[in-house]
This record gives C-alpha cells, structure tokens and sequence, in this order.
C-alpha cells in the first residue's frame, strides 16, 4: 500500500497497522529513509538507531500476525531527544563529554516507550546540555528550521522539533526546563507539552535543573499528544519527586469542548507583545470565545521577575548537575564542556557560593513562591489561561548567539510555568508568512486533561498541522 | 567558622552581593571552585557577560521577599518512602563498561597526592 508518510498521524498511523493495511517493517523503513535523506539538510538527528528500530519493528509485525492486543501507539516511529539515556544507543546530551557513552540502562520512559512497542528512529540534535533557545549550543552543529532553512528550530529540542516537522518520525520525546519544548514547538508548528513538575518520571534523563525539568514530547496533534501523555506519565520508585496516582488515559474528555469554560488572559504577557503575534493569539482566543468559552483578563502582578528567577536558580542547578562529569566513570573530561555550559557553570558557582547563597539562590526560591501564588490566585478565577510562547517568530542562525542575555530573554514567556510548576501546551495558531506562530494554554497542577480538551477544541477549528514545510 | 577574619569576610561579601550584585565576578576563584579550565580569552568574555546577566537578575533585590518562605517541592510533596529492600542493579562489568580507565575491575584515577 502506497502511503504519503507526511500525512499521518499516530491515530490514522495506527489504524492502518491495526487493520493491516500496512506492515510496521514498511512504515520503518519509510520513516528511515526520510530521516536519512533529510538529516543531511536540517541536521536533526545525532544518531540514527536504524538498526534498533528495524528489530522493534518485526516484534511489532509478529505481535500484529499473532492478533496480541494493538495498543495505540504500537509500531509508532519515534524520535528521542538526546537527553535520554537509551541502553545500547548512543546518549550524548549534544556534548562532546559524552560523545562516546553508551549507557548501559533506560530511562524510565525510554522503558514506559518501548513497553509501550514504538519504534526509536534515532536519537535527535539540541543544544548541549538542554542549555539554549535555538539550538545552536550544540557541540554537533546547529539543526535548520525545516520551515525555513535559514531560522533556527528554536530550542533546546530543536532537533526533536525539526525531525518531526519534517515528517521523519510521528512524535518526538523532549525536556522542558525553561520552554524547551514550548518554544521550538511554537517555531516548528507542533503541539509541545511541558507536564506538570513530577508528572513524567526523571529517571534517566540527563539532569539540568532539577527542581524545574520537565519531561514531555511533540506531535502533530493534540490527540496524539494525550496518547503519548498515556504511555509516559505515572509514578516511578526510581524518582521520589515524581507524583503518586495511577496511570490515566488523557485522551478521555478531550471531546469535550470548551463551551462554559473561564479562560484568562494575562495582561502582563500581552503588554509589551509584538503586535502581528498579538493579533495572531487574539485571533486564536476569539474562536475558542465562539466556540461558547468565556474570557477574561487577569493579572499576573510578579511575572516581570520570572527570567530574573529563572536564570538564578537554573544556573545553580546546572552546576551542580554538571559537577558530576568527571571523566573517571564514564564521558570525556571537564575541558570539553562547551562555552554556555561552562557560563552557566561559572553563574551557578558564584551564586551558590559561600555569602552569595541568601542573596541569589534563597531570594529566587522565595520569589518563586510569590510567582506560583499569583498563578493560584488566577486558577481560583479561571480554567486555563491563554498566552505567547514566544515573543518573536523563529529568528535567524547567528542572529542572537554572542549575546546570551538576548538568547535568555527569549524564554520571558516560557520560564514561569516551569517555576510555577504547572502544566503548559503549546499550540499552533496560525502563520504570519511562512513562519509558525504558537500559544500557551497554561491550567493548574495536574490539568493535562483540561489542557487537551481546550487544545483539542481550537485544533478541530483551524488544523494548522496540515500546512507542512516544503521540504524537497 | 574557626577564623574570625574568614567569617568577616564572608559577611561583608554577602552584604556586597546584596547591595550590588553587579560587582564583577572573581573568575578565577569561581572556576576553582567548579573545577574548570578556563582560557584566558573565556575568562575575559565571561566576565564581561555574566555580568551582564547579574545585573538583570538584580531587580530581584526591588522584591520584598521578608515574609515569604523559599519553594520546596513545587506541588508540595514530602517525605516520599519505600521499602527499604535490594532490587536488581546493573552489573560490575556493565558499571566499568565507559569508564577509560580501569584496573582489576575498580573505576583508575590519576594520582591525588603528589610526592613531597
């Protein structure tokens, strides 16, 4: 059977191979030839696992033949980002450090994906260490924004972002400290989400910011999204910070709608926006308020300390995450940590030393709280609140990379829901130009479901995943 | 804190860092502390971006923050147990397998104490 592979989703991806319309060996295959043909172009992938994925395959074509029960994302060809330690396939972390390791365990959720019998294509590009807004802190090379070859993906994920917009797998595994995976989303026109903190265990996942990581994925629909949500999400004894409560099928309700519900918008994130992006959200809001939701402003007073917050406590958490890269256990020596590893290093030992500790570190963690109160204040108002992800389209390679205080600011919108902790999706809506536009629909601790149900709703509306990049 | 003079000095330093955390970093202590090489161009471009950076995050100082508790877990969860109880683990060879250095099945670091 012939199939345009850049058509499908995980749904319809999975309804041909559940009535055999398509073998999971040829669906590999496809996905392998695009991720090898167009690597060469976009530069997204670090490691291309094909020999990993055609085994998982012809498990996956024998438990289709033996009629075992077809879970929903069984055969699913997917992309993983480089944080993840996968046993047997090289994890770098986009680092020359660890350009030689290979881990010997799986992440929980590397684990939770294969029980789950997807299929890894390979392991994607990203800024070394998950430390950037675009990708190009990369020790690999920059990826291109497959939309346009000149813009950056936007980051950290930006390989996971690229591979999937480009039709090379059907989602793509990414972490979210500060908006890694919102604001590539928002540039590669995918839905992201960043969970709630603790939803998704981090165990096996190469550590940035521990108290802000977050671990999630990219699709290309918000239905997708939930399934993948379902397979990863739950408790895990290998991550004490990870919330207790069974497992949940987060597609139930997503039919939801959003007749009667409160959405906010946050003033302070449309003061001082670019108008054509406003326009662009406004827009996006107004058809959720005719599809029966209500809107109504609110204010989120501390939101101007969010970066401040941020790029304290991330800092500090780096450093000590990073200090255990020796080059004794495993990985290559601390002398080839790349500059922003190395700045962010610097900045997080000075703040966590001794007589700056109260000034910086305390000071941010008690600011925090004052962020997450205003965010709890908001959600005894409203349902969810709507917002920009990122405060400009997709920029230029080069454009930002020797000024890291500008390539910091690009995350003004996106830091404060890993602060805050709540869940954040980001949602295409709409186009200016041929570049990608994204919003935030942000919701209180653990509202993943109530998150889909809006996104789900808009989505039905406008289907802006169907406007691929063309990509010869 | 044995010496008098160091836990002054720490003093003072914090208070400086409150009052002006724009005042330059000391990369060379700073580097020591974290164990990285550092180049002497680096040092110099470092020190001119952080602080940069450290004076944006100084607009925290304008936050009264007097009676507000620092986060803990963010959704606020405690004392999370189990059983206290050996589970299986990966293997010797497998814990040694990236390691560049090995000797008798132990992880071989250089020499830490040098000859008087």
């Amino acid at each position: 059977m012939k199939v345009d592979v850049t058509e499908l989703t995980i749904k319809s991806a999975s309804d041909l191979l559940a009535k055999k319309q398509i073998k999971a060996k040829e669906l590999t295959e496809a996905f392998l030839k695009r991720a090898y043909g167009l690597n060469k172009k976009l530069n997204c992938y670090i490691t291309i696992s094909a020999d990993v994925a055609q085994k998982q395959a012809e498990k996956v074509d024998k438990l289709i033949a033996d009629n075992q029960p077809v879970g929903p994302t069984l055969g699913i060809p997917i992309a993983v980002k480089d944080m993840f330690t996968t046993r047997g396939i090289k994890t770098t972390a986009a680092s020359r450090v660890l350009e030689n390791y290979m881990p010997v365990y799986d992440a929980t959720v590397i684990s939770r994906l294969k029980e789950a019998n997807t299929i890894f294509i390979g392991k994607t590009n990203q800024d070394a260490w998950a430390h950037g807004a675009s990708g190009e802190n990369s020790d690999f090379g920059p990826t291109k924004n497959p939309y346009d070859l000149i813009r950056v993906p936007g980051g950290s994920s930006s390989g996971s972002a690229a591979a999937l917009a480009a039709s090379t797998c059907l989602a793509a595994t990414g972490t979210d400290t500060g908006g890694s995976i919102r604001q590539p989303a928002a540039f590669c026109n995918l839905v992201g989400l960043k969970p709630t903190y603790g939803r998704v265990s981090r165990y096996g996942i190469i550590a940035m910011a521990s108290s802000l990581d977050a671990i999630g994925h990219f699709t290309k629909t918000v239905y997708d999204n939930a399934l993948i949500l379902s397979a990863t999400a739950g408790p895990d004894s290998f991550d004490a910070t990870c919330v207790q409560g069974a497992a949940s099928d987060y597609t139930q309700g997503i039919h939801g709608g959003v007749k009667g519900l409160k959405i906010g918008l946050p003033r302070e994130y449309y003061e001082n926006l670019d108008e054509k992006i406003k326009k662009t959200i406004l827009t996006a809001v107004k058809k959720l308020e005719g599809l029966g939701a209500k809107i109504e402003e609110v204010s989120l007073p501390h939101t101007e300390y969010g970066v401040a917050t941020y790029y304290i406590i991330q800092p500090s958490e780096v450093s000590a995450n990073l200090a255990r890269y020796d080059g004794i256990r495993f990985g290559r020596d601390r002398s080839k940590f790349g500059a922003e590893a190395k700045r962010r290093i610097i900045l997080g030992t000075y703040a966590l030393s001794a007589g700056y500790y109260d000034a910086f570190y305390l000071k941010a963690m008690k600011v925090r709280r004052l962020i997450r109160e205003d965010f709890l204040k908001v959600f005894r108002g409203v349902d969810v609140t709507i917002c920009p992800t990122s405060p400009t389209l997709p920029f230029c390679l080069g454009q930002k990379v020797n000024d890291p205080l500008a390539m910091y600011l690009s995350d003004i919108y996106t830091v404060t829901a890993n602060l805050v902790g709540v869940p954040s999706l980001n949602i295409p809506c709409g186009f200016i130009g041929h570049l990608p536009v994204g919003m935030q629909i942000i919701g209180p601790d653990f509202s993943e479901k109530l998150l889909y149900q809006v996104g789900y709703a808009y989505e039905q509306e406008t289907k802006w995943y169907e406007r691929k990049p063309s990509l010869a | 804190m044995k010496n008098p003079k160091s836990a002054f000095r720490l003093e003072t330093r914090s208070k400086r860092a409150i009052r002006n955390p724009k005042s330059v970093i000391d990369i060379d202590y700073v580097a020591k502390l974290a164990n990285l090489p550092l180049t002497s161009s680096e040092k110099k471009t470092f020190e001119k971006q952080l602080k940069d950076v450290l004076g944006y995050v100084s607009k925290l100082q304008k936050v009264d923050t007097r009676k507000v508790e620092p986060i803990g877990h963010i959704t606020g969860l405690v004392n999370v147990l189990r059983e206290d109880k050996t589970r299986p683990s990966i293997s010797q060879q497998e814990a040694l397998a990236n390691a560049p250095k090995t000797h008798n099945g132990f992880f071989e670091v250089d020499a830490i104490f040098e000859e008087e």
